[in-house]
């Protein structure tokens, strides 16, 4: 187990290494540079201070020189400063805005999860019955609803015509006087609609997959040996069938790992969260080289982490892969 | 109609003008009702985020939204967009033009307590035409000779030519040299909380949210009645229309449709103002006039005469806004009210398109030599330009020019098409400057790659005008070459002059003493109060 650990775990770095040149190479084949965006079209604005701004971004180097750089500076966990004018760390950049993204998103996993199962199970319990095509229904509208309407529709009912709820933002004009507790009353207002509308459009998928899996499951020969020795309905579900079932969901689990840090960029800014995935997309607007190779890195990582940990969560379930291949 | 209006709230303003500066201010409270008062928010909303607060670090509009009450400039445009002493007194322009002694004023604190002397703008100066400074703002200071600061009152810089725009240049926000002299300006923490010498003191920034300024209680020309002026971040337009009608926000600017169909609900009206004034920026179709399509005066005089600018206003912007003639904004000093432009007649066109050789062919479209009369006109993705290019298509359809719109992100539009040359049309828009001198955009030596007379305009008369416009700070003189700078344009055509749009703002009814101006409606923002009875923060 330790030997494939350690063989997993170095393989990552080649892998690492194969992403950043690609996606080095991509952010800088489109068209247009940092310089572009701050100074194009602007009458006050010579060649000579074009140039300047380029040799300050260290853009006047060839593109070889450049990934060298950048990379040099990632291996001491350095992301640069970034080609906005504000000149700022990377590093702080994102991690101003993590802690929204990420609690955001691990709220809309957990309930994404905690609905998504047991609808996946009633359906597939009540398999073609009315219910089941309820379901249906109401997940599929979920899914193919464009979120940006909903909310916008959500927005108006409750924003401007109940006036229940806050529009957008975290957090009300004058929240910081507030005491502790009212504060975060004042924060989960804000974040209801987002959240209730990201984890309603995000039920289809995980609860069609519970579905099937379950399915699966119940069609098998133990659960009719099972229903044959006369066994509950209840506990064939509950226990011998869900936990047979639940295995290839707790996977998918390992592969959301990488979408924790990425906000949707739609999303963020019809809500005005400021989040990861504006960041991102600003940065991709900007042509900010810095910001969205540190985004993309922090992302690969992620992703390759989660990989890790979903091998090895089968490695842990399956002795076949530990012994086997190892 | 849309001149009627004009001329009517011009009027009205006029008159709130007469009882606003000289006179005490609860004269003009008694006119509006309610009497000013210290206190409350002014929430205001913007699409971006601000990049950097040191003013000649960053070109955004929103970072210049907060320098622009953070800072204070050696000069200033007043509400008739005149200009006047900010942090300088007075000044004197030497009677050959070549230098120029500001007096400064004399009091004046930065907010964190130390005094404004001569030494900041010697210091502002030297920063932007520094070499390792990455500023987009040196051009017009590279221009200066010698800037010298004699006694902590008094600042004088000479030129080696007179230059007109030189004045202008110096309303240049003014930075602390006590906080920034020898320091790295470009890892400063003034990037991010700025200390400067305007009406409002910079508190917080909350990354992505927002930012909030308070009332500086020992602002020169008196502390602003506001307190508080928070500057929201919303990136999207719709949510901020939605906060607005919620509350969220007490001021934004409408598009057309906002303006027009969706806020005059009684309940809208009631509790917000709507302004509506000519906005600083033109947009134009410019043709590349290297192509030998293009190089023919009559076609571009056929094209223009071809299209109905005044359905454009009415299609593209509801009517919120009018028709261009040139590249000056209506009612300015330097506008030519009357120029000879060719005025829509489909007659004029086809005549025209007829002598420049060009005969009907069996579909409809206009065929010389063989060669069908047919360009692209390219755009940016914004749904004005778009919708006025399909405006455009139609008209020139009808007098036989077969015309394609390609619309692109900006940075690939500008790397891949205008700065290689690679286009036939454009449909853009310039800002319109202060200061009339329009050399960077007319002159024959600004059409290098990158400059910006990229569709190659070259006039010798134009030339000459253009450096004599900005070689004398005589009005009259400037005002007679800028004239004739729109005859010419309006006789050879480069562009299209399309219209000049209105700005529309909509401020919460609860903020009085308003004055609309031609210079907009933010520049009295310090006298701007909420009566106590009204205040909500």
């Amino acid at each position: 187990m330790a030997n494939y650990l350690v063989k997993r775990i170095l393989m990552l770095f080649p892998l690492l290494l194969g992403i950043t040149l690609i996606t080095f190479t991509v952010i800088h084949l489109a068209p247009g540079e940092p310089v572009e965006m701050q100074v194009s079209m602007s009458p006050k604005v010579s060649a000579a201070s074009r140039a300047r701004l380029r040799e300050f971004y260290g853009l006047d180097k060839p593109l070889h020189v450049q990934y060298g750089r950048w990379l040099s500076h990632l291996a001491r966990f350095d992301f640069g400063r970034s080609f906005a004018p504000d000149n700022r760390p990377v590093t702080d950049k994102i991690i101003e805005r993590i802690p929204i993204t990420l609690s955001l998103n691990i709220i809309a996993l957990i309930l994404e999860f905690g609905l998504a199962i047991p609808i996946g199970i009633l359906a597939a319990v009540h398999r073609d019955t009315l219910l089941d095509r309820g379901i249906s229904v109401f997940v599929f509208l979920g899914f193919a609803v464009p979120t940006f309407w909903l909310a916008l529709l959500c927005m108006y009912f409750f924003g401007v015509k109940l006036s229940w709820l806050p529009i957008s933002g975290i957090h009300s004009l004058g929240s910081d006087r507030l005491p502790a507790l009212a504060r975060f009353a004042d924060m989960a207002r804000h974040l209801l609609l987002p959240i209730a509308i990201a984890t309603f459009g995000s039920l289809a998928g995980l609860s069609r997959y519970m579905r099937s899996t379950m399915l699966e499951v119940l069609s098998q020969d133990f659960i009719t040996t099972a229903r044959a020795k006369g066994v509950r309905e209840r506990t064939v579900i509950y226990k011998h069938a869900l936990k047979n079932a639940l295995l290839p969901v707790i996977t998918l689990l390992g592969f959301s790992l990488p979408g924790l840090i990425g906000g949707s960029v739609i999303f963020e800014t019809i809500f005005a969260i400021p989040g990861m995935g504006q960041l991102f997309y600003q940065g991709v607007m900007g042509r900010d080289y810095p910001l969205v190779m540190g985004i993309l890195v922090i992302g690969a990582c992620l992703t390759l982490v989660g990989n890790l940990l979903a091998d090895l969560c089968y490695a842990f379930a399956d002795p076949r892969i530990r012994h086997g291949r190892g | 109609m849309t001149l009627r209006r004009l001329v009517a709230l011009l009027l009205v303003t006029l008159q709130l003008a007469g009882c606003g500066k000289g006179a005490p201010e609860p004269e003009m409270a008694r006119i509006k009702g309610g009497t000013p008062a210290y206190g409350d928010a002014l929430v205001s909303g913007s699409i971006g985020e601000p990049s950097n607060l040191i003013p000649v670090l960053s070109s955004d509009s929103a970072s210049s939204d907060i320098s622009g009450l953070v800072y204070n400039g050696l000069v200033r445009y007043d509400k008739n967009l005149k200009l006047e002493g900010d942090l300088a007194q007075s000044w004197e322009v030497s009677p050959d033009g070549l230098s120029i002694t500001f007096h400064l004023r004399r009091g004046v604190k930065w907010h964190d307590g130390a005094g404004f002397t001569s030494r900041d703008v010697l210091y502002t100066y030297r920063i932007t035409i520094d070499p390792k400074t990455p500023t987009a703002y040196s051009e017009s200071f590279k221009q200066v000779k010698t800037a010298q600061a004699p006694d902590p009152y008094t600042f004088r810089v000479s030129y080696a030519k007179p230059y007109a725009p030189a004045l202008e240049s110096w309303g240049m926000p003014i930075l602390p040299a006590h906080l920034l002299e020898g320091k790295d300006i470009t890892k400063s923490p003034l990037i991010r909380s700025p200390i400067g010498t305007g009406p409002f003191v910079f508190k917080e920034w909350l990354p992505g949210q927002k930012v909030t300024l308070v009332s500086n209680r020992d602002y020169w020309e008196g502390a602003p009645f506001i307190s508080r002026y928070i500057y929201r971040i919303i990136p999207d337009n719709s949510t901020m229309y939605m906060e607005l009608k919620s509350g969220g926000l007490d001021e934004m600017g409408l598009s057309p449709v906002q303006y027009q169909r969706q806020t005059n609900s009684r309940d809208f009206m009631s509790r917000f103002n709507k302004y509506r004034y000519p906005a600083s920026s033109f947009s134009y179709l410019g043709y590349n006039l290297r192509l030998p399509l293009f190089q023919d005066r009559r076609v571009r005089q056929a094209i223009t005469a071809a299209i109905n600018k005044d359905e454009i206003v009415q299609g593209a912007l509801l009517g919120m806004g009018q028709v261009a003639h040139g590249p000056y904004k209506p009612g300015t000093w330097a506008y030519k009210p009357q120029v000879a432009d060719p005025a829509y007649d489909v007659a004029r066109a086809e005549a025209l398109l007829k002598q420049a050789g060009y005969l009907m062919g069996k579909d409809g479209i206009l065929v010389k030599d063989g060669k069908r009369l047919s360009f692209t006109i390219m755009t940016n993705q914004n749904d004005v330009r778009t919708k006025s290019a399909q405006i455009i298509q139609q008209r020139l359809k009808k007098v036989g020019i077969d015309v394609k719109i390609r619309v692109m992100e900006w940075a690939s539009f500008i790397t891949n098409f205008i700065d290689t040359g690679r286009f036939e049309a454009v449909l853009l828009g310039w800002t319109i400057g202060q200061d009339p001198d329009i050399y960077d955009v007319w002159h024959s030596s600004k059409t290098a790659p990158k400059e910006l007379n990229f569709i190659h305009f070259k006039n010798a008369e134009v030339d000459r005008l253009l450096d004599e416009g900005r070689g004398t700070f005589d009005v009259e003189k400037r005002k007679a070459c800028y004239y004739r700078i729109q005859d010419i344009l309006a006789f050879e055509q480069p562009y299209t002059f399309l219209f000049v749009p209105d700005a529309l703002p909509a401020v919460s009814a609860r903020f009085h003493g308003i004055e609309p101006a031609p210079a907009g409606i933010s520049y009295n923002l310090i006298k701007w109060y909420v009566p106590k009875t009204e205040q909500v923060y």
